[in-house]
């Protein structure tokens, strides 16, 4: 009884602030100005395919690009002294302190035709070269600004495995290389998996990122919705239907990565 | 027995401390070797340097007649059953010791076959699909034996692995290893701090204390003539006193002569003696050439453990029949179980709670 006390704060502030937001989306989704029920919006959907598709591939090679730079990190990482990892930790949350946007801003200063960096390349006799307004910039944007969010659960998970399971598997005639393989890889799946929803979420709905560094030309899910509510196209009704849509995919692929994730209790193989 | 492992002048310090000092060990083909020590005396160290995990500062590692200091651990022919077992969480019993087959790239066949040998050999069969973290203590420590034999090592190390079992299933293990050592015919090199483990299985006991070798000797050997003060304590309980060795097979103890049986000690040189509690029998003070009075009796299970002063001497004292406490008894020994050995430096004594026995000056004030 004590404990259902206890958590009807919460459960109040889950219903007023999850599940009411979400069956309004659902009931925008699902009707027209007039509030009768259609089907026309979420059909409509279909007709910005090729923005959905953009935004899986680009959040998918941020992704990607995320867990290459991040896990080797976190595996140098757990090889540290616990001062070291604590600096090195630092420094890695370091530019989460700043506010998200400066950030942002600060790389298309640093990307512009007359940035810093294209600069310092002509001083050298190359360039200009066109680095902002591209899918390129986009996805450096998502990296850097997710690149956190990949390295800590890789972390997490890595600095508990066993120093003497890794002895064990140079003991029993594995070369470094094959420990990470056989060993640290499988051991860390659990930190691999969260660290790719904590990247691929963000960065799939991402829209201040793909405005400020993609421009005009490489509109996303996320700008897309944002225009139905504050935009010039204003439509609710439409930017309901698909952020639903956006949902479901979402879903749809953390089911399908689950569907690879392991519970302690289960083997690999 | 031909050697097959030597560590020569082996040293090794961390942070500035000297861990290990000056080690010098031969271990035979096929040998059932323990490395026997207080925590901190560098047994487990010395282990870490046969299994490659650590790089002496100076000296030689020998095996098999090659100097093998800086070959990593994937590359020796040595495997070890680490103290927590370190089994591989992500995989079951069977491919825990299918693992360093695997690693072998052997043929499914062989992989198969040889874990089937092994579940045997540690009594696990049908285990194989379970996941280790649904195995008992001891059952760990079976498959971490299986997998670490399953590829077939010259040498086996064991670093304390019997450390976390309850008593009962230490004593089966202890057994259990010995079989497999004997049955498989292969050098087994085991770390501990039980020195009833290291009696009960070896057949050469290495006793080490502050990073150097104090003994090396069978079980016997090392608890009947113990070297020096530090080995006789570590060894079961012992009454270490101080004497005066008079001359070849004369030592002079509280002021009295007792005969005894070492020789080459010279003469009138001060000496550590050594008599273990249940070679000495209480019998009717006139009948001894000791007497003291009885301060305390335990019972011990088997026997009874009984401290007498006498001599300004507490004589640790067992035996099956109790004495009552505060009554005048007498101690006698024969000859033979009188050992002598020579007085270790005193800042070597052992840090566990024996001080120097008396100065010999004392029992020439009593003559």
């Amino acid at each position: 009884m004590k404990k259902k006390l206890i958590a009807a704060p919460y459960l109040l502030w889950m219903v007023i602030f999850i599940l009411v937001p979400l069956v309004m989306v659902g009931y925008f989704a699902f009707t027209d100005e007039n509030g009768n029920f259609t089907l026309d919006y979420v059909a409509n959907v279909a007709q910005y395919s090729q923005i959905f598709v953009r935004s899986i591939w680009l959040a998918l090679i941020a992704t990607v690009i995320c867990l290459i730079i991040a896990y080797p990190l976190a595996y140098i990482l757990i090889g540290m002294n616990k001062n070291a990892q604590g600096t090195m930790l630092m420094i890695v949350m370091l530019p989460m302190w700043m506010n998200f946007l400066l950030r942002t801003y600060a790389w298309m200063t640093l990307l512009g035709n007359n940035g810093l960096i294209n600069s310092l390349l002509q001083t050298i006799g190359l360039g200009p070269y066109k680095m902002l307004n591209t899918e390129g910039a986009v996805v450096l944007g998502m990296v850097y600004n997710y690149l956190p969010f990949m390295i800590l659960p890789l972390y997490s998970v890595m600095v508990k495995i066993d120093k003497s399971v890794l002895e064990a598997a140079a003991d029993l005639g594995c070369n470094p290389r094959k420990t990470m393989l056989r060993v640290v890889f499988p051991l860390s799946l659990p930190g691999v998996f969260s660290g790719i929803t904590m990247v691929f979420v963000p960065a799939i709905s991402t829209f201040i990122i793909s405005r400020m560094l993609g421009g005009g030309g490489n509109l996303l899910i996320g700008d897309l919705i944002e225009m139905q509510f504050l935009g010039t196209a204003y439509n609710v009704n439409l930017g309901a239907a698909i952020s639903l849509v956006l949902m479901v995919i979402v879903l749809l692929m953390m089911t399908i990565m689950n569907q690879f994730d392991v519970d302690d209790d289960v083997i690999l193989m | 027995m031909s050697i097959l492992i030597t560590l020569n002048d082996i040293v090794v310090s961390f942070d500035g401390e000297k861990i290990l000092d000056h080690i010098d060990l031969d271990i035979h083909d096929k040998e059932f070797v323990t490395l026997l020590g207080p925590s901190g005396c560098g047994k487990t160290t010395t282990l870490r340097i046969i299994g490659g995990f650590i790089t002496p500062d100076s000296g030689t590692v020998t095996f098999d007649g090659k100097k093998i200091n800086q070959l990593p651990p994937y590359k020796r022919n040595v495997n070890t059953v680490f103290q927590r077992y370190a089994l591989f969480p992500h995989l079951n019993v069977y491919e825990n010791i299918a693992f360093g087959l695997r690693v072998k790239k052997l043929p499914e066949k062989e992989i198969s076959k040889r874990v089937q040998e092994m579940l045997k050999l540690v009594g696990l069969v049908g285990f194989e699909k379970r996941s280790t973290a649904r195995l008992s203590g001891g059952q760990q420590q079976r498959v971490a034996i299986a997998r670490a034999l399953a590829i077939h090592p010259k040498v086996l190390l064991l670093d304390e692995p019997l450390g976390a079992l309850d008593l009962k299933l230490r004593k089966e293990m202890q057994i259990e290893l010995k079989r497999i050592q004997e049955q498989l015919e292969i050098t087994f090199i085991y770390v501990t701090h039980d020195q009833e483990e290291a009696l009960t299985m070896s057949d050469r006991v290495v006793v080490m204390n502050g990073g150097k070798i104090q003994q090396i000797g069978s079980p016997v050997d090392i608890y009947n003539e113990p070297v020096n003060a530090f080995v006789a304590d570590f060894i079961g309980e012992s009454n270490i006193l101080s004497g005066l060795m008079i001359r070849d097979k004369l030592v002079e103890i509280g002021g009295r002569q007792f005969e005894c049986v070492d020789t080459g000690f010279g003469e009138n040189t001060p000496v550590d003696v050594v008599i273990r509690p249940e070679d000495i029998k209480l019998v009717k003070p006139e009948d001894a050439q000791i007497s003291g009075v009885v301060e305390s009796v335990i019972f011990k299970g088997v026997h009874y453990e009984m401290l007498i002063d006498a001599y300004d001497f507490r004589w640790i004292v067992h035996s099956t029949q109790a004495a009552e406490k505060g009554s005048a008894v007498g101690l006698t020994f024969v000859p033979y179980d009188i050992h002598i050995m020579h007085k270790m430096p005193k800042e070597e004594y052992p840090l566990r709670g024996i001080e120097p026995a008396s100065e010999p000056e004392d029992t020439e004030e009593a003559k």
